[in-house]
């Protein structure tokens, strides 16, 4: 074999970080929060999971080879992530035949429609969910599979919101670990905490956007609980940190790359605008939650953050 | 420990290939090949022709202008040849050829080894001496040494910084030069003080080198270099940057293009160049050789060698046993910032610290994909800019929108592109634009005046 010499400009070596690997990292800080809702809620969870993750894959395939007529990224493993995501944002009783239609949403219409991977001005999970939210309110509000001595029909956000004194009976023990009630993949905090360590381990989120988010609420949820003469001070922050989709939104959907901010101080300011959202929506608007909305409207004024949130440019003030 | 503000990443060093081993003398070549450019500037003009004898440390090329350096015979012999040879990158450039015979040295170069510490000469003639023996920049950029040296009216020097960073993977040339020419070095960074008027001198060195700082430290101390500190720094790439180890030493940021570092009273000079200024201004010799690491995982061997400029790369590979079979990548310099080398008949130059032999795997560039928005190249960035952004604005040509997001502050460290999940050739358009970007600033000053 004789010598061939290459030549190109530098740099010549890469880190060896691929778009696959973050990927990847993000399905493995998903385990966790899959295995506690399987042990929870049955293994249903595992179906609807896997016809979300099938149904996104297949549907980016097909598009990509069919409509857009260009080779198929699914490689990428990004559909794998919708999916997964899609899945934990829906209760574990919903009929099949409803998640595929959100998966047509999520990547037909949330993805592909823009250019597909990194074009997309909105999570393509979160797209999907609000459209099924709206389109079939009662299957995506029905919690009656999940644990039957819960608190049930409802999930507790809807019942602490008209009821706040609700906040100091409530085990928050069971709510960290998994007892309680809600989508698949939000009901065991101590799981997405997990998988959250795993992801700024891996250097594959920073800690900007959840923290801001969750501080934010925090903050919030501490006023209003003073407003109401002090004795919430402590269980309403941490009610509203534990409830609902706060960790699943805050660690894993706002944290997505194509629809967040580029720059540490733009990720604060969209995180803060997050938290201030969700909390509105939660204690004054007609929704019990207001995660999903909250990150969708922060999604739209991604561009505009990073039009005016720059890098600190070195040699200036 | 102290570091630069911003960015940078941590690639693997690779130094463990070449860096215990020792400074070896390369054997003579038969012939050498001069460039009349090997510095940033204006090429020296061939002062000599066909037929001509030449030694060791003649003036063989004037430069021409303030930016431009001197160029000297690095062998005795015949001249055969003033002609256009393509250099490493297959560029055709006027060079010398000088046939050797024997190794006959002009007799005003002090050839003695011992150490000439005492230096009376006024700044001026430092500064001459220098320019006059052709020193420039050895860690790479190649620019001329009494320039920098220069300071303009109106501006202060008030720390001299030398750089012993290294940070390129591989290199070790600096690294060999600190732990075996200390005195050299040392006293060529007193000279470099008195020649620029400062009372200290901070040389910056990461930790990945503790026996060279502890050395230099030892010297110091005990021939008690006065206001020569030795600073480590924290492991970090692209710490050798002028401006990223400005940043770390003295905690100042220099202001964007076109400040220079002199406008924060720093002065920058790597430590081979400080060698160099000390045998230039001591000695009396000018700048015909240095110390070159030869490099690379599948090579036979690997050395630092001491070898004379206009050197073969094809000699020098042949003494080290050639290069591995299969897909190989040639590299002037480090796998960071070095140049591919296409002609391996190309000379050695000034600038050229290492020698580095990728193969296998590392050759080709992974397969692009699109861009995630993953912000890992704003994060890496030392420079503070947006390179997914310089970069499509270049791809699409959007030159004015580049030039107002700085892209002309790029030090084209290769951080994002090295970073980079997707493989995009993110420096590659930035390059472009920034050369389009200074090319369109250039027009408008002409057209101004």
């Amino acid at each position: 074999m004789a010598t061939r010499l290459f030549a190109a400009p530098s740099p010549h070596i890469h880190g060896g970080e691929s778009t696959k690997r973050i990927m990847l990292d993000v399905v493995l800080a998903l385990l966790p929060a899959l295995a506690v809702s399987t042990y929870v809620l049955g293994l249903r969870v595992l179906l609807i999971t896997a016809v979300s993750v099938v149904s996104c894959v297949a549907f980016e395939y097909l598009i990509a080879r069919f409509l857009l007529r260009r080779e198929a990224t699914i490689c990428d493993l990004s559909a794998v992530v919708t999916g997964v995501l899609l899945a934990f944002n829906l209760p574990a009783g919903i009929p099949w035949w409803i998640v595929v239609i959100g998966a047509l949403v999520a990547i037909g219409i949330g993805k592909m429609t823009y250019g597909g991977l990194g074009t997309n001005p909105f999570n393509p999970a979160l797209t999907g969910r609000i459209f099924l939210l709206m389109a079939y309110p009662v299957e995506m509000t029905d919690w009656t599979t999940s644990i039957p001595d819960a608190l049930s029909g409802s999930t507790m956000l809807a019942e602490v919101k008209y009821n706040p004194a609700l906040a100091s009976e409530l085990n928050f023990t069971e709510m960290f670990g998994g007892y309680m009630n809600g989508s698949m993949g939000e009901i065991s905090a101590l799981a997405l905490i997990i998988g959250g360590i795993y992801l700024l381990w891996r250097r594959v989120i920073t800690w900007h956007i959840p923290v801001s988010i969750l501080l934010t609420m925090a903050l919030i949820a501490m006023f209003y609980a003073l407003g109401f003469g002090g004795s919430l001070v402590y269980e309403l922050p941490l009610f509203h940190l534990l409830a609902g989709g706060a960790l699943l939104g805050a660690i894993f959907m706002a944290t997505d790359y194509s629809t967040s901010p580029m720059t540490h101080k733009g990720m604060i300011i969209y995180g803060v605008g997050i938290g201030v959202i969700t909390m509105v929506i939660r204690l004054w608007g007609a929704y019990p939650e207001g995660m999903s909305f909250a990150i969708f409207i922060m999604n739209a004024a991604t561009p505009l953050i990073n039009k005016y949130c720059k890098p600190k440019r070195f040699g200036t003030k | 420990m102290r570091t630069f503000p911003i960015g940078g990443i941590h690639p693997q060093d690779n130094k463990e290939w070449s860096k215990d081993k020792a400074i070896e003398v390369l054997e003579l070549p038969n012939e050498v090949m001069i460039p009349m450019i090997q510095h940033i500037g204006a090429p020296a003009t061939p002062i000599v022709a066909k037929g001509d004898k030449v030694l060791v440390g003649q003036l063989i090329g004037q430069a021409v202008g303030f930016v431009s350096a001197n160029i000297h015979s690095p062998i005795s012999g015949t001249v055969t040849s003033v002609d256009a040879y393509p250099n490493g990158q297959g560029q055709r450039r006027m060079m010398i050829v000088i046939k050797r015979e024997g190794d006959e040295w002009l007799e005003s170069i002090d050839r003695s080894t011992e150490l000439k510490r005492e230096c009376r000469l006024q700044p001026t003639e430092i500064i001459e001496k220098i320019k006059r023996a052709g020193v420039v920049g050895l860690g790479g950029a190649q620019f001329p040494t009494h320039v920098k040296l220069s300071i303009p009216d109106g501006q202060r020097a008030e720390v001299l910084v030398i750089n012993g960073v290294e940070c390129e993977p591989y290199l070790t040339s600096d690294y060999r030069n600190m732990l075996e020419r200390g005195e050299m070095l040392l006293t060529g960074v007193e000279i470099l003080m008195r020649a620029i008027g400062v009372e200290r001198a901070v040389i910056g060195v990461e930790n990945n080198k503790p026996d060279a700082i502890k050395h230099l430290r030892d010297i110091i101390s005990r021939d008690n270099y006065r206001g020569i500190e030795v600073m480590p720094l924290k492991l970090r790439y692209p710490q050798g940057g002028e401006k990223q180890l400005i940043a770390a030493v003295t905690g100042r940021q220099i202001a964007p293009p076109p400040a220079l570092p002199i406008s924060e009273g720093a002065v920058v000079c790597n430590v081979s160049s400080a060698i160099a200024v000390y045998e230039a201004v001591q000695k009396d010799k000018p700048l015909i050789e240095r110390v070159v690491t030869i490099t690379g995982k599948e090579l036979k061997s690997t050395h630092n060698y001491l070898a004379r400029f206009g050197t073969s790369l094809d000699f020098i590979l042949d003494h080290v046993g050639g290069l591995p079979e299969g897909d190989v990548k040639l590299l002037n310099g480090g796998p960071m910032m070095g140049r591919s080398i296409v002609d391996t008949s190309a000379p050695l130059i000034k600038g050229c610290s290492g020698i580095t032999v990728l193969s296998g795997q590392s050759v080709a560039r992974g397969k692009e994909g699109a861009c995630i928005k993953c912000a890992k190249c704003v994060s890496v960035c030392p420079m503070g800019l947006e390179p997914y952004l310089l970069s499509k604005l270049a791809k699409l040509q959007k030159w004015d929108i580049a030039e107002e997001h700085n892209t002309i502050d790029c030090i084209e460290c290769g951080c994002c592109s090295y970073t980079c999940p997707s493989n995009l050739p993110l420096l590659d358009y930035i390059r472009i634009g920034k050369q389009t970007v200074m090319t369109n600033i250039r027009a408008r000053a002409a057209a101004k005046k």
